[in-house]
């Protein structure tokens, strides 16, 4: 194993508070990649064997839409963690990822990983009580997206008109301060 | 016009009645957005005289269709004109974007409190803004780029729907040019963007700064507010260095009418930049 690699794993927050030894695990299934701008290095459908820590660079998840260019519902960008449908059957994933700018990663193979994960209990704890709040925190992003916090409001009212000619009948809106 | 203004107070001659405003002449409306313009005003011979406090507010009134509550977007150390970025979003608003050159709307103020750009000096200053927000903090990062040296780093969150709902994108380029550091990320986007894709707390999650000598200044909607400072507090940056800036429907603008108190403070009196400290509370409260 590259001591580099190693040592990217022991500085990384999702492997805050492993041991040196649950660490030294995982990077024997590591290895350092490059994806070049432009590059689809997943692929929605495909099976989800592997996941990033971003090292440089940015990756777009994108969805598909046909007829019209992809949505990008999110990026990952330098120290973050890409990829989670590998945690869970059927490990497909769930979106196109593009490398917006050169992407160096370190790659975790997570066949290597999981299987590393049944063989000891106590790695596979470590590893997913890291890796959870990775999870929720991801979720409730989407949330707020879901939302649309700048949309325009429905519900406020404007203030009663002092004068002039009565408003034309329309959706309430705020007239709040901007 | 016969404002004298010193810090946040504003007193008018005896004569006058406050709620009486004073005509300004348009001289420019430009079209930001699909929904939004930045309104261009003066009042001829008198501007001089016109002193405003990073992130206060005039009632802006259109003549013959009502009055609206609309934060002053322009650089406070320029005289001369006044500037308002509106988002169309009612009658009054939709009235005036068919403003043109030569008309005349009626102004009051300047009213409310402001970011406490000097009680900053010295320190870091994170700007937290979602959409329409930034238009109330642009006096403050104009203020803060205008005395460049007295401020440690200069950071701008900046959060909208979609690329082209991104408020002042030239000048963000300027900003940037003179020191302002600036992340960028919307919701969703199309795959010429080649910024961030995300909620703009995000971007404080993993952002570069100290939090103990930060001062923190937030706007934008009420509900990214929330979580905006949430995000704020888990970098430990401590909740007495956070200000938001807050908004109802308003009035008279004077403390009078009670039509935007919030729990135990009238935001157009109290507000709208408040120290977050002050209105945690009420922010947690529902129907308030």
């Amino acid at each position: 194993m590259i001591k580099g690699l190693e040592h990217v794993l022991d500085v990384h927050p999702i492997f805050a508070g492993m041991d040196q030894e649950t660490r030294h695990l995982i990077a024997g299934c590591g290895k350092n990649v490059v994806h070049e701008p432009g590059d689809y290095f997943i692929r929605e459908g495909d099976e989800a064997n592997v996941f990033y820590l971003i090292r440089h660079g940015r990756a777009a998840l994108e969805v598909h839409v046909p007829g019209r260019e992809p949505i990008v519902i999110a990026t990952a960008g330098e120290n973050e963690v890409l990829g989670w449908a590998w945690l869970t059957p059927p490990y497909r994933w769930h979106f196109d990822v593009r490398a917006v700018e050169q992407i160096r990663a370190v790659s975790i193979d997570a066949v290597c990983l999981r299987a590393k994960c049944k063989a000891d209990p106590a790695v596979g704890f470590a590893f997913y009580k890291n890796f959870t709040p990775l999870i929720a925190s991801r979720l409730d992003a989407t949330r707020l997206q879901l939302i649309d916090v700048y949309g325009q409001p429905k519900a406020a009212p404007e203030p009663e008109l002092e004068s002039g000619p009565p408003a034309k009948p329309a959706p309430p809106k705020p007239a709040d301060p901007q | 016009m016969t404002y004298v203004k010193d810090g946040a107070s504003l007193e008018r001659s005896k004569t006058d009645d406050p709620m009486v405003p004073d005509l300004y002449e348009v001289k420019s409306l430009l079209r930001e957005l699909d929904d939004t313009f930045t309104l261009t005003v003066s009042l001829p011979g008198q501007m001089e005289q016109f002193r405003f406090s990073p992130g206060q507010f005039n009632m802006l009134y259109k003549f013959g269709v009502g009055e609206v509550p609309i934060s002053i977007s322009g650089d406070p150390g320029a005289t001369g004109e006044l500037v308002h970025t509106i988002r169309n979003v009612g009658p009054v608003t939709d009235a005036m974007s068919y403003l043109r050159p030569g008309d005349m709307i009626g102004v009051r103020g300047p009213y409310g409190s402001s970011w406490p750009v000097e009680a900053a000096v010295g320190k870091d200053v994170v700007i937290v803004a979602g959409g329409i927000g930034l238009a109330p903090l642009r006096p403050a990062i104009l203020h803060c780029l205008n005395h460049r040296d007295q401020y440690g780093d200069l950071v701008l969150y900046y959060g909208a729907r979609s690329p082209s709902e991104m408020l002042y994108e030239r000048e963000i380029e300027r900003w940037r040019r003179r020191g302002l550091h600036v992340e960028e990320t919307v919701d969703h986007a199309e795959p010429s963007w080649t910024g961030h894709v995300g909620v703009v707390t995000h971007l404080i999650d993993r952002g570069d700064f100290h939090p103990d000598k930060t001062l923190a200044f937030v706007c934008g909607p009420e509900i990214m507010m929330r979580y905006a400072v949430q995000a704020l507090t888990d970098s430990k940056v401590p909740d007495t260095q956070i200000y938001v800036s807050m908004e109802r429907n308003m009035k008279c603008a004077l403390g009078f009418c009670g039509r935007c108190q919030y729990g135990p403070v009238f935001i157009c009196r109290d507000g709208p930049v408040f120290p977050y400290q002050k209105i945690a509370p009420y922010m947690k409260t529902r129907e308030i």
